[in-house]
């Protein structure tokens, strides 16, 4: 038999690529055919008609099933260059020096980014769009990002509600404001403990529970958030939302035209971008200031507790761990933090409805923390750059409609767009983009560990 | 003798409605080895899982140094210093191997935790040569040193070991009793210990404990339950005797 292979091998690799290449075109032919060999049309009469796409079908399968081929083809060159490319001493200094120089010059950058866009735009509102849609946008995800982490990535609890104490924060800070006049370096911290009390709240019934359990829970508690916000009018003026929300102030001199804005006492021309630079550089501070908290928790006890507790809640207990007590502490962290956001997010806006707090965003956030690599600060804000960003990005991509034609709206491909991205992402690495965590502890003669060392060994 | 430092009464634990536990009664004085043997399934696990209080004894009372812990929580009855390797290890394992030692210092005074670090590396020089190193990529031995050094690392005035010979190489079996044995002979370290390695267990134990099918059926000192001949043949192979350490 072994004999055989190789004058059997050579001819075969062509041919074995075609058959792959007809099995996934006749894959794809039947997986395609409903969504995209026919779309529904309305008539005249208002029935819904079917009409047959075939050019779009075909292209769509001719297009997978040549892909296929050309990887089948491509094969055994790949294969060689990974079996070549593997143990590279150079590569991973590379990355020793990368991870070193990495985290401060994302800091310096984030830092000047707002004057890195002025420079290019000039002091107009078309610069608001870049510190506004991507600038803010992608900070509260890494924020959210990074509080959800302390949950997920830290203490292991899955937590599919999340974006309820975002709202909690929301909330509180739109109806304080607008109902006691509290001012917003008031109502932070408030909305902050008003959602770290939810945490709690949610934490006491589902200490038991664990993995797949908890998930669901948590995600129920986060319906039901949202639909209290739905269904309690008098309070949250329901689907309406609320709109009118007073905006942070700089330190009191509130942001507008007037004699007393921000713009006359410091002798500047009026522009709505100052708000924005100050929102900017306020969510900056806030994201890392969550970072600051995760780095410093890790490091003392409850830190320590809550990465114990996602490794093994039994021994935790036999060494002397309150887990009771560690859970609520990881819930109530990471809820306060996403009530920081959320008050945050409720200023910034000035307006607010329930539809910004659906499972989606909870869903989102989470994949930022698993994407990112649960654990890793900077994978978690990589990972949001890349989803938000993306996400933005699409909205800029107005070239493809001279391509695809004017109804072409790139947008509407988000969700395509992520589901690839996600499912790539997990194939290339499927632990996150950050995989190593960094030991809380050294001794003092603190060597270099080898590297293989450092590769996660299960779980 | 006087009071023993632990005393198990009348305990009966129960996973559902199955008993698993019918009855215990067992004493460990302070500064004993005392050995628990038994066939798989007899409630060995058990009884240790019991005394830490997970699961908790449905019947009976569970006394610690003059102290009812029968009801008390795990966390509390860790903080009077019970320290356990349980069964299966338990290390963190993504945690490294100093990590986890720390984790074992929780509940003794902080100032303590570099003296401690110190001696249980003097004890298991192996760690130290791999503090920076994952727990769940050490071997099967290394872990159950870890999980032995960590449990040290609370300064026990009671330590339980859940069969702390399992899956090691007879020479790291052998070195690990006598880690225990110096332990107990230079700081008087208590300790109560399950295994299945029964020749080895008995002749490092000062006592002896013999558990069938959730009742103890025998007890006396190591060498006394050594020479008995039931014990022999249940547990010691039809009387031959294992390669002596
Ligand atoms: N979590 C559990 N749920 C239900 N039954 C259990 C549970 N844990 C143990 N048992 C049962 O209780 C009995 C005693 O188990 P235990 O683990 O104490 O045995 P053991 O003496 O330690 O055995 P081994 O020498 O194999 O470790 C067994 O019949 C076992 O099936
Ligand atoms: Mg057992």
């Amino acid at each position: 038999m072994p004999a055989e292979a190789p004058d059997r091998a050579p001819p075969s690799l062509v041919g074995r690529a075609l058959k792959e290449a007809l099995v996934t075109g006749f894959l794809a032919f039947a997986l395609f055919l409903p969504l995209v060999g026919f779309v529904s049309v309305q008539s005249m009469t208002n029935t819904l008609l079917l009409e047959a796409r075939w050019e779009s079908l075909f292209s769509v399968v001719a297009l997978i099933a040549i892909a296929r081929f050309l990887y089948v083809l491509a094969g055994p060159w790949l294969e060689r260059r990974r079996a070549r490319a593997k143990p590279s001493a150079p590569a991973s200094n590379l990355r020793k020096v990368f991870s070193k120089f990495f985290t401060p010059f994302a800091l310096g950058f984030a830092v000047v980014y707002p004057i890195f866009v002025l420079a290019f735009t000039g002091i107009n509102p078309g610069a608001l769009k870049w510190i506004d849609n991507f600038g803010i946008q992608i900070l509260i995800y890494v924020m959210l990002g990074w509080g959800l982490n302390i949950v997920v990535g830290l203490a292991g609890l899955l937590d599919l509600g999340y974006v309820a104490f975002y709202a909690v924060g929301a909330y509180s800070y739109a109806l304080l404001s607008k109902e006691f006049g509290m001012s917003f370096w008031m109502l932070l911290p408030l909305s902050g403990i008003l959602a770290s009390f939810w945490g709690v709240l949610l934490g006491f019934p589902v200490l038991r529970l664990r993995g797949d359990y908890l998930a669901i829970v948590t995600l129920a508690f986060g319906e039901i958030i949202r639909l209290v916000l739905i269904n309690w009018v008098s309070l949250t003026n329901g689907y309406a939302g609320i709109s009118g929300i007073p905006r942070p102030t700089f330190f009191g001199i509130p942001f507008n035209a007037s004699d007393e804005g921000f713009a006359a006492i410091f002798g500047l021309e009026f522009s709505p971008l100052y708000r924005t630079i100050f929102l900017y550089y306020l969510i900056l501070a806030l994201a890392l200031f969550t970072a600051f908290i995760t780095i410093r928790l890790r490091r003392m006890p409850v830190g320590r507790a809550w990465e114990a507790l996602r490794e093994d809640e039994i021994a935790c207990r036999s060494l002397g761990i309150n887990t009771t007590n560690t859970k609520l502490t990881a819930f109530a962290m990471g809820a306060m933090l996403a009530g920081f956001a959320g008050s945050f997010f409720s200023a910034r806006q000035g307006f607010i409805s329930p539809e910004s707090f659906t499972f989606i965003e909870s869903a989102t956030i989470l994949s930022i923390v698993v994407l990112g690599g649960m654990g890793s600060q900077i994978g978690v804000a990589i990972a949001a750059i890349l989803l938000v960003g993306g996400t933005e990005i699409m909205r800029e991509l107005d070239f493809l409609k001279q391509i695809f034609g004017n109804d072409f709206e790139p947008i509407r491909y988000r969700m395509l767009l992520f589901g690839a991205a996600m499912v790539l992402i997990m194939i290339w690495k499927p632990r996150g983009l950050i995989s190593t965590r960094e030991p809380s502890i050294f001794l003092e003669e603190r060597k270099a560990i080898p590297a293989d060392l450092l590769k996660e060994g299960r779980g | 003798m006087t009071e023993p430092l632990l005393s198990v009464r009348g305990v009966e634990t129960y996973y559902g409605r199955i008993p698993a536990l019918k009855g215990v009664d067992i004493d460990v004085h302070e500064g004993e080895i005392v050995a628990l043997i038994g066939a798989n399934g007899a409630g060995k696990s058990t009884l240790m899982m019991t005394i830490c209080g997970n699961p908790r004894a449905r019947e009976g009372s569970i006394t610690f140094d003059g102290q009812n812990i029968t009801q008390l929580p795990t966390h509390e009855i860790a903080a009077l210093k019970i320290a356990q390797s349980p069964e299966g290890r338990r290390i963190f394992a993504r945690m490294t191997v100093l990590e986890n030692l720390q984790m074992g210092s929780i509940v003794a005074p902080p100032e303590h935790f570099a003296a401690d670090l110190e001696r249980v590396l003097t004890l298991f020089p192996r760690l130290r040569e791999r503090l920076e190193q994952r727990g769940g990529t050490l071997s099967g031995g290394e872990q159950q040193m870890l999980s032995i050094a960590r449990a040290l690392m609370s300064r026990p005035r009671l330590l339980l070991l859940d069969e702390p010979s399992l899956g090691l190489a007879p020479l790291v079996a052998k070195q690990i009793f006598d880690a225990i044995r110096d332990l107990n002979k230079s700081e008087g370290l208590t300790v109560f210990l399950v295994e299945q390695n029964a020749f080895h267990a008995l002749k490092l134990a000062h006592r002896g404990y013999v558990m069938v099918n959730g009742l103890i059926t025998l007890s006396g000192t190591g060498a006394s339950l050594l020479a008995r001949p039931e014990v022999k043949a249940a547990y010691l192979e039809g009387g031959r005797q294992q390669a002596t350490p």
